[in-house]
This record gives C-alpha cells, structure tokens and sequence, in this order.
C-alpha cells in the first residue's frame, strides 16, 4: 500500500509468520490481521523499531463478527480486536486486526502501553473478550451487576426486548454494596509505609468540580493526593449499540449528543466517512458551511470551558460572561440550523439546508464583538497573579508522555508539539485555509488555557475566511445516496423516483467496508470507525473520543498534588461526560 | 428612667438592625452580583424583586430542618448558634453615633478580637459534628485559616491602639477628628481588610468551603434553618468587618455636619460591604497552603513591622 511499502518488509522481515492477511479498507490504512500470539511483539515491534514509531495507541476497540454477510478475504473469526495506532513521525495511521476464532481471549497490551488499560477493560466490558495479564479487568461502562456484553450482536438493543424491569429492596442494597470501593482490587494499600491510614475520599458521581457525573475515587495522605481511580460509566447510553439499529442516516442526531457541547463537529467525522464508502463528492459551498460551523461550535466549547474552567477556581464571574458570549453564538447557529446545541445539521453529501439569508450580518457582527470580550477575559482570568498561581507549574506532562497516553488537542499540544488534525491530515477542506496552531511551552494547566484561548482566535480567523469567500452553487451532492435525496428531478425520470423513494423510506444503502476518519475536535481527536455490511444500517460504529483516554491519563500526573490542585488539572482537561461514556 | 429606655432602645435598634441588614445583604449581594456579571437578577418578587429576601427567607423556615443519623448531635445543632452569638455579641461595643452604643468598653477592641476567636468553633465543630470528609476537611482548613489570620488582624489594629491610647472604640473614633487612621495607618488598614475577609471566610478566602472542591465544605450537611444560620452568620460577620473598619480606620459617624452621623456611619459600612461582594465577584480562590504561607511570611512581618514603626514615632513624638 502507498507509502507503507517499508512498514511491510520491516514487520515481514522480523515476523515472518505474524501476518495473516492484509486488508483493503476504504480509508487506506495499513491493516493487516496479526496472529494472536504475537500481537504483543508486534506492536511493540512497531512503537519502537526507529523509522516506524507507531508511539501512540490511538484506539482499541473490538467487531463481533458472527452477524457479518461480507468478509471476502479476511481470516475466519467469531470476535476480532482491533488496534489503531498513530505515528506522529510518519504521521500515518496503522490497523492491526486479531481474529479470535474460538476462545474470546488474548494477551494484554498494558505491558506496551499502559493506555490499553482502559480501551481493554472497555472491550471485556462489551464484548466478554478477556486479556491475560491485565491488572485490573472489570467492568468499565456497564454497571458490574450487568449480565451479558451489549455490543455482542445477541444482546439486546432495546428495553422491550429485555423483560420488565423491577428494582426490589434487596437488589438495590446489592448495587450499593457493589458501588463500595475496594482498595485491594486496585492494588492500593490502606496504610502508608509509616503506618499512616490514608484517607479513601470518595469524588463524585455528584460533585461540582467533576462537571458531570464522574466518580474519582482518591487515596489521600492528608490532603496530598497519593492515587486517583477513575470510576467512569454513569453517563453511558449505548451510543454504539444504537448505531447498529438506525439507519445511517437516522443516526445523525445521535452523534450531535456524544460530546454534547460541540454539536456539528460531532457529525461531522461520521458523514465525512459515509461519504468516503459510498464515494460522493461533496460541493465547495457545503464544505466551507461544514467549517464554519465547526468553528463556531469550537469557540462554544471552548467558552463553556473558560467559564467553569475559571468557576473551578473559585471565580464566580467568568463562567456567566462566557455563557452570555455562547448565547449570541447560538442566536447565530440557531438562525442556521433552527436548533442551538444539537442541530444535527450535516448529512450524508452536504448540509441539511442552505444558509438562511442575513447570515453574513450575524456572523459579522459576532466577529467584530467577539475580539474585544476576549481581551477583557485575558485581563480578568489569564492575567489574575491567583489564577496564576493555581495554575502555573501544576498537572506537568510532556509531549513523549502524552503521544504515549493518547492525548490530542490542546493537551498535545500545550506540551510544545504543533499537532493539529487540521493542518497535518486536512479534511474536508481546511487545507484552504489559513490559521496558525496554538502551542505552549510546559505542558502544564496554563499553558492548556492558553491553548484554548488562542485557539478560539485562530477559530475566529478562520470563520472570517468562511464569510469573505463563501463560495456559491450546491449545498448538497446531487449523488443518488446524499440524504436527503434531491427531489427536484423524481418528477420527471423514474430512475431519480425509485433512488427517492427507496432512500428516503428504507435509507440509503453504503457499500460494504470499513472506513475510519477523525476531526480536531475543540477537546481532541474525535474518530468514527464505521463497518458497513452492504445494508441501510451500520454493522458496527466505534466511536474514539479523545475524553476518553484524557481522563485515563489524569491518575498519571495528579499524583503529588492536592486536592484544589486536581480542580485545576480537571478543569484544565476540558471533557465532558457525555464523551467519555459515549 | 429616660436613660435607660434609650438604652433599651439602642439594644433592640443593635440587634434588629444588625440582623435587618444582614438579612438585606442577601438581596443586595444577588442583585450586585448580578449587575457584575452581565445578568438580571431577582426581579420577580415585588418591585425590582426587593421581597426576595422575605421569599427566602419564608422559604428557609419551612424547609425540612434535616438532622442525618450519622452526625454528632449535640455538637451538630449547637455549631451554627455560635457564629450568630458571637458576632451579635459583637456587635454590642459598635459605636454607630455619639453615644449610640450598647456597652461603651475600655477594652472593646480586645473583646472583639475574643469573639472572633470564638467563631472559630463553628467551623470546627460543625466540620467535626458532620462526620462527613468533606466537612472534616473543610472544618480543618477553616480552623487553620481563622486561627492564623486571627494573628495578623489582632496586630494590624494595634497600631490603631498605639496611636489612640486607648481600646475602647468611641474612644478610637474621637481621635480620628482631624486625620482618619487609614491614612497614618495604611498598611494596618490593608491588612485587618484583608484578615477581615479571611475571618468571615468569604472569597477568595472561602476555602472552608470551596465549593468546586470541598462541596460545601464544613456546612456540606447542613439543610433548612441550621443552613441559613450559617449564611446569616456570614452576612453578620461582613457587616461587623465593615463596621469595624469603619470605627477603626475611616473615622465612624465623623463627617461634614449636613448629615446626621448615623447616616455617614451607614454610609461608610455600606461602601464597605459592596466592597466584599466585589470582591466575590472578581477574585479566583488561591490554594489552602499559598493562603497559609502568604499569611505567615507576608501578613504577619509586615504587621509586625507596622507596629514597630508606629511605636516608634509615637515615642519620638511624646
């Protein structure tokens, strides 16, 4: 495959016996199906062979293949795991495949990198696929009185399959009991080495400085924090399971709600992909409005972020001025798209309608309002000698550790690294355009405000380039799978009627395949990896949201600090629970 | 006879007045808070929402007055009595006019410093009584804070003390006719604001109860009236660190004779306390051990320093 054709002689070479096929998928990423046993050598084979460096795990996830029509060419397999990794040398992506044919088993990851702890409890969770050796493999998303493993294709997706529901007295107790941490499951000791009892402070679901309903469970000595376990879950709502029984065009509005605040940046990496499987071009008016609108929902997120960034410090004003900026953003997107958060307003070849007439005027005169309450946030927030001093030289990580965890977005980038989705894999037409990638010098949670607050300006740039050369002509591709399907000709021939009406009753039809895409996201790198049977709805969706592995990574660098230091580190992330769960 | 109805009189104006205004505050907190950060405020209840302190307040009496089986009892219901008594208590060596005070002490300053000792306990004993680890911490860092900031605001005064020779505050307040303190004693005045604000725990020094951390900190448990006496507490122990300050470093009832000295001292205090809710409105809060080191090694040399050097001149000049 272009530009692989090393990677190929390399891992041959030492492995002559590892690969087991190689894949053609639509997104030309290297795939290849590696042997059980020497998953584990391989991959470390690959992150650490010089030339290669495949440093970062960037996804993990799982295909229960026993449903599937079309696997021409692939090895026989009931469950396959799958591992994504990314080179930030060779800025290339790599896909290594595990058939599992018999026994749901295989060894871990952890040993490689210690980011697969999460991804791999994640797939035991959905899959009942268990990894020998890893330390801790419990159930993640799903509660642990949960029976069964959703994403399996026999789990059932809907609450009327699944027989009426009752909660009695006993089993409550039960799920309360379950809720007890044990420190001994998480290898943690209850005495320090000086006999000291640490304190077990239980942080969250329900606490106002986990923004949503996280649980962190910390070992404290005093009020130094010695270890955080993160217990995630709560916010779980099955979003990939779903995907597998909407169509994929009814699937839209459900991406809208996997990171909650930033609306369209969530559909677009999904249509982005569908697009790419069923091959439809889409027009220049429609990318730029799909930009625009991005970078709207950015700066949105972004000033959710600064106001209860700033609020988790203890200042109580910020939080109320960056909302009110976030209404008159919204006025703008609403006279868009008609809904504010969720406008669901991307579809499969373009956009769902044309720009309302006296858009430019909103927008423009948000541009010309914007950059001065900016400045008067840096004065209020950036500037303040205590903010400072709460975030300055604390949650300290660098580029090597955070390429290891699989951080993207400000927080890779905050560490010195100019790693920008949108200027090292252009998509979807930001090539065109021109901006800069904010970066900070430390790594640590100044520097990510900083991040996030130049980013906003950059976002500011690049919208005014929407607005001045907002090209004319289609908003939609007029291929017979963009959905909506055009109508304008279903009148005249009847091959346009048919694909209408078969389109729009049934949904659209994506040829087989398997296609992963991503967007810089306003929190990171947010990914779909959708796998087509031939059929109006997907076979599996896997959504790779860069909260994810932010919040694996916390335990790593709050370790030291105390407790008013973790509000800062927490805030400074910038997650949301919706994108964690998913 | 007349005597001493007119001290009846000032007792009951003292304590319903005290607690009026400590009532009002909550009204005029949220409306200031409001007009800060670009919002509306109440506005629902009566004419520009003033009978928002009356819905509160009607609203926190009827609340479910919750005690949690696991707490401490006693401990639990008498923690939030102290910080009303104690600043009421207070209250009672406040000169508001000439003659206008309950009890004239000669050693009125120090009587306040003990009450505000006192205080202490609430957090104390309410973070204790709760049995809950946030209020424990938020107990532990509230009596850390109180006791050192008790320090500094204890020896920013006496320069105060130095330059009156005296500790009764009617006292303090005469001598302050021609030059009011704040300008002789500028550093002294900046650090009892200060320790002012550590002392009534309010942002930035809220760390007691820090809610994006600690939840609520000491008062984590606390539901219905027990809950509003601690803000009524707080609200109260604004109003003396203004009145205080007031008395102290800006002169108390003195002003141009077209007023009625009441009014200039209502005016002052009132300046004062919108100062506090500004201050609420602006600051982050800094972290418990950066609040603790800049106490002991900026607040306190320099209030040292501030006494030395007043001592000195007042020497020279005797």
């Amino acid at each position: 495959m272009q530009g692989y054709e090393d990677i190929a002689d390399k891992l041959k070479g030492k492995f002559p016996e590892a690969v087991q096929a190689e894949q053609q998928t639509q997104d030309n990423i290297l795939t290849y199906w590696i042997h059980k046993d020497q998953i584990v050598k391989v991959a470390e084979f690959l992150k650490k062979e010089p030339g290669l460096e495949f440093r970062s795990l960037f996804d993990l996830t799982a295909i229960d293949e026993q449903a599937r029509k079309h696997r021409e060419g692939q090895p026989s397999s009931k469950f396959t795991v799958v591992y994504l990794l990314l080179s930030y040398a060779r800025n290339q992506f790599i896909r290594l495949k595990v058939a599992l044919p018999d026994e749901p088993k295989l060894p871990t990851m952890t040993g490689v990198w210690p980011a697969a702890n999460f991804y791999e409890r994640e797939v035991f969770d959905m899959f009942g696929i268990s990894f020998e050796g890893h330390p801790s493999l419990y159930r993640i998303l799903m509660p642990r009185y949960w029976k069964g493993h959703p994403l399996q294709k026999q789990h059932p997706a809907r609450a009327t399959e699944m027989g009426k529901f009752s909660l009695s007295e006993e089993q409550m107790m039960d799920m309360q009991e379950i809720l007890q941490f044990k420190p001994e499951e998480w290898g943690l000791k209850s005495t320090s080495d000086n006999n000291d009892d640490f304190m077990f402070l239980n942080l969250g679901p329900q606490h106002p400085g986990t923004h949503g309903v996280l649980r962190l469970i910390l070992q404290m000595d005093g009020e130094i924090i010695t270890n955080v376990i993160p217990d995630i879950g709560f916010h779980h709502r099955g979003a990939e399971k779903m995907a597998e029984r909407q169509s994929w065009h009814s699937y839209l509005p459900y991406t809208d709600r996997v990171e909650y605040l930033s609306g369209v940046l969530n559909n677009h990496p999904y249509v982005m992909n569908l697009e790419r499987m069923a091959g439809i071009e889409v027009p220049d008016r429609a990318k730029v409005i799909r930009i625009m609108l991005d970078e709207l929902f950015r700066i949105s997120s972004h000033l959710v972020w600064y106001g209860t960034f700033a609020q988790d410090l203890g200042m109580m004003t910020p939080v109320f001025l960056t909302f009110y900026d976030r209404e008159r953003l919204f006025s703008i997107i609403e006279a868009v798209c008609g809904d504010r958060m969720h406008p669901n307003w991307f579809r499969i070849g373009g956009v769902a309608q044309d720009l309302p007439e006296g858009w430019d005027k909103l927008v423009r005169e948000f541009l010309d309002y914007f950059p001065a309450r900016l400045k008067e946030y840096d004065k209020m927030v950036l500037k303040n000698n205590i903010f400072k001093a709460r975030t300055v030289g604390i949650g300290v990580y660098n580029t090597e550790e955070a390429i290891d965890w699989g951080i993207t977005g400000p927080g890779l980038r905050s560490t010195g690294l100019a790693w920008d989705f949108r200027k090292q894999q252009p998509y979807g037409g930001y090539d065109q355009f021109d901006f800069e990638v904010p970066v900070g010098n430390n790594g640590d949670c100044y520097d990510r405000a900083l991040v996030h607050v130049e980013e906003m300006r950059q976002s500011l740039r690049i919208i005014e380039q929407c607005l001045n050369n907002m090209p004319s002509g289609p908003y939609k591709s007029s291929h017979p799978v963009a959905t909506p399907p055009d109508k304008k000709h279903t009148m005249y021939d009847i091959e346009t009627l048919i694909n209408h009406f078969v389109n729009v009753s049934w949904g659209p039809v994506i040829p087989a395949g398997e296609s992963f895409t991503g967007i810089e996201s306003s929190k990171g790198y947010t990914g779909y990896y959708v796998v087509s049977d031939g059929s109006t709805v997907s076979y599996r969706t896997r959504i790779r949201t860069p909260s994810f592995p932010h919040i694996q990574f916390v335990p790593y660098y709050s370790k030291g600090y105390t407790i008013a230091d973790l509000m800062s580190i927490l805030g400074a992330v910038d997650f949301v629970l919706s994108d964690i769960d998913r | 006879m007349n005597d001493t109805l007119f001290h009846i009189l000032i007792i009951v104006g003292v304590l319903l007045g005290s607690v009026t205004i400590a009532a009002g505050l909550i009204y005029v907190e949220r409306k200031m808070l409001a007009v800060w950060q670009q919002r509306k405020g109440p506005n629902r209840v009566g004419p520009f929402g003033i009978f928002q302190v009356l819905a509160d307040m009607v609203k926190i009496f009827f609340k479910e007055d919750w005690i949690p089986p696991f707490v401490d009892k006693k401990l639990f219901i008498v923690a939030p009595t102290i910080i009303m008594l104690t600043i009421l208590m207070s209250f009672a060596i406040i000169p508001f006019a000439p003659s206008w005070v309950v009890a004239d002490l000669n050693i009125g300053l120090l009587f306040v410093l003990a009450m505000s000792s006192l205080g202490a306990y609430t957090i104390i004993l309410a973070g204790w009584s709760s049995n809950n680890k946030y209020s424990l911490l938020g107990g532990v860092r509230g009596a850390a804070q109180m006791i050192s900031y008790e320090v500094f605001m204890g020896l920013s005064i006496m320069g105060v003390v130095i330059q009156t020779g005296s500790f009764r505050l009617t006292d303090i307040v005469e001598a302050q006719q021609n030059i009011w303190f704040v300008i002789p004693q500028f550093i002294g005045f900046i650090i009892f604001l200060i320790a002012g604000v550590a002392e009534t725990h309010r942002l930035p020094f809220d760390l007691p109860e820090a809610e994006s951390e600690l939840i609520a900190g000491f008062h984590s448990e606390y539901s219905g009236m027990k809950f509003g006496m601690f803000f009524v507490g707080e609200y109260l122990g604004i109003t003396l660190v203004s009145a205080l300050i007031t008395v102290l470093f800006f002169g108390g009832w003195l002003g141009p004779a077209f007023l009625p000295p009441i009014i200039w001292f209502l005016i002052k205090m009132f300046c004062f306390i919108l100062f506090f809710v500004l201050l609420r409105a602006t600051l982050p809060r800094p972290r418990y051990d950066q609040l603790m080191s800049y106490g002991w090694k900026l607040l306190l040399p320099l209030a040292l320093l501030n006494v030395l050097v007043t001592g000195a001149i007042v020497l020279l000049n005797a």
